[in-house]
């Protein structure tokens, strides 16, 4: 029922800001985004990468069946972040007396402890960044599963470089690490289920990392003239492998 | 190398950080908005070497109290003990805790000030207008990059450990002042790496972007 509504919206979005640029006739083209170098993509064979001749980053991957990949994966990384989130994740047994704490608790008790802002960023960066994270990507893959993927999945996007940069989701499970060999001097850790939640987490929020590829995003949105959507369509890499496939006898 | 290859900036297109789509600004304009994705557009961060270098020496500020002042106060019957990031390397060393000690003094320690002197020698170099070792200088960058995040590492150490040992009256900790100081210098440096563009690794020196594109005009 809502993609039937959605379809009736004016499906062509054309950036209307004053300060829009002008997008080139050849959408190969490509500066890299660590050395500005101009350069032409060729289409990526399967299992290859391309790098840039002068800085050696990378500029694409062929990624087979990106976008349902991330998606299955993302859906398992959703449950994996409410379990680790919702249950205890370490607990202290000592003196005949039991503590358990969550993820969330440990920044509320740094709160309670006269450290707000330490207490904030804590919290920022094992829960919400990685709750972002999550949601952002999927609003995209559900967007894009759409016949025709409305163009607010393209702004969502934006803000994934900044989420990933601030999820430290494995930084702080070496941390948990560090502070139950601390504590296992004079008291019984018990390991709780979001914890092994959490490494599950780590494991694949790192397998969407390189199953995800934007540029596929980019294929199904709608986001200028025809004939340049068109054009940037026909010359994608997934559209060349596509057609090389179906050549096939 | 550099003087050859043609950049984006030098024919006076922008590359999209998101979703790298080249596009062409409205003429003498030297922002714009990327066409399909909307992100606003720069040819290089604009101030990027000054806005790094202010974080890094806010960052080397906080580092001093981030090291003397102590992270975390073990309170237990009648005595109290506090502890700065070092004595709690110290602590952590025992036979068989020995390599997550090297791990706490290697994230909290050596990875900070290793950053911190990293990035100065890029700003510095990028301010000289030094050309040579671009490949070096963007393998330095990539790894201040991927390795910053880690020093978060105490941060989260001392939150669970405050958060656990809660047995008043026998026993409890308290998070100490140096932990701000340290969580400072660590998001203090990220943003550093945030704000540099490596990109200026590359130009050629003495010119800004605006004359650049005269001269191609």
């Amino acid at each position: 029922m809502w993609s039937a509504r959605f379809s009736k919206v004016p499906l062509q979005f054309k950036n209307q800001h004053p300060d829009c640029n002008q997008p080139l006739a050849d959408p190969s083209l490509i500066a890299c985004p660590h050395c500005d170098l101009l350069q032409r993509i060729s289409p990526v064979p399967p299992g290859a990468s391309v790098r840039c001749p002068r800085c050696a980053r990378e500029l694409g991957r062929s990624r087979a069946d990106s976008l349902n990949r991330s998606l299955a994966l993302t859906l398992a990384a959703l449950a994996l972040y409410l379990i680790a989130n919702g249950l205890p994740m370490l607990g202290l047994h000592a003196a005949g007396r039991e503590a358990f704490t969550t993820v969330a608790g440990g920044a509320h008790q740094l709160w309670l402890d006269g450290q707000p802002v330490v207490a904030l960023l804590v919290l920022f960066a094992a829960v919400i960044a990685p709750g972002l994270q999550i949601g952002f990507l999927l609003l995209v893959l559900f967007g894009c599963r759409r016949e025709r993927p409305p163009f607010w999945v393209g702004s969502c996007l934006r803000p994934l470089h900044f989420t990933r940069t601030w999820s430290m989701i494995e930084v702080m499970l070496l941390g948990v690490l560090v502070a139950l060999t601390k504590i296992a001097d004079y008291a019984t850790v018990l390991p709780g289920l979001a914890l092994f939640a959490l490494f599950g987490l780590v494991l694949l929020l790192a397998a969407v990392q390189s199953c995800f590829d934007p540029r596929e995003v980019w294929e199904r949105i709608e986001w200028a003239e025809e004939n340049v959507r068109l054009h940037s369509r026909l010359h994608s890499p997934a559209q060349r492998a596509r057609r090389a496939r179906e050549a096939l006898p | 190398m550099s003087a050859s290859s043609p950049t984006a900036m030098d024919q006076g297109l922008q590359g999209c950080p998101v979703c790298s789509l080249v596009s062409r600004p409205a003429p003498g304009s030297r922002k714009g908005r990327c066409p399909r994705c909307d992100e606003p557009l720069v040819f290089r961060k604009p101030a990027s070497v000054e806005r790094t270098l202010a974080y890094l020496i806010a960052a080397a500020i906080c580092y001093v109290p981030a090291n003397l002042l102590p992270v975390m106060t073990t309170l237990t019957a009648g005595s109290r003990e506090s502890d700065t990031i070092l004595q709690g390397v110290v602590l952590l060393w025992s036979p068989t805790g020995w390599p997550l000690s090297l791990i706490v003094l290697f994230a909290s320690v050596m990875i900070p000030s290793a950053k911190i002197a990293a990035l100065l020698y890029l700003v510095f170099t990028v301010r000289r207008g030094t050309l040579a070792s671009g490949a070096q200088r963007i393998r330095l960058y990539r790894m201040v990059e991927l390795i910053g995040r880690w020093s978060m590492v105490d941060v989260f150490v001392d939150t669970f450990t405050v958060a656990l040992v809660q047995l008043q009256p026998l026993m409890s900790v308290e998070p100490g002042p140096g932990l701000l100081f340290f969580a400072a210098v660590v998001v203090l440096t990220m943003l550093a790496v945030e704000s540099f563009d490596p990109r200026l690794i590359w130009d050629a020196p003495g010119l800004k972007p605006a004359q650049r594109k005269v001269q191609h005009a």
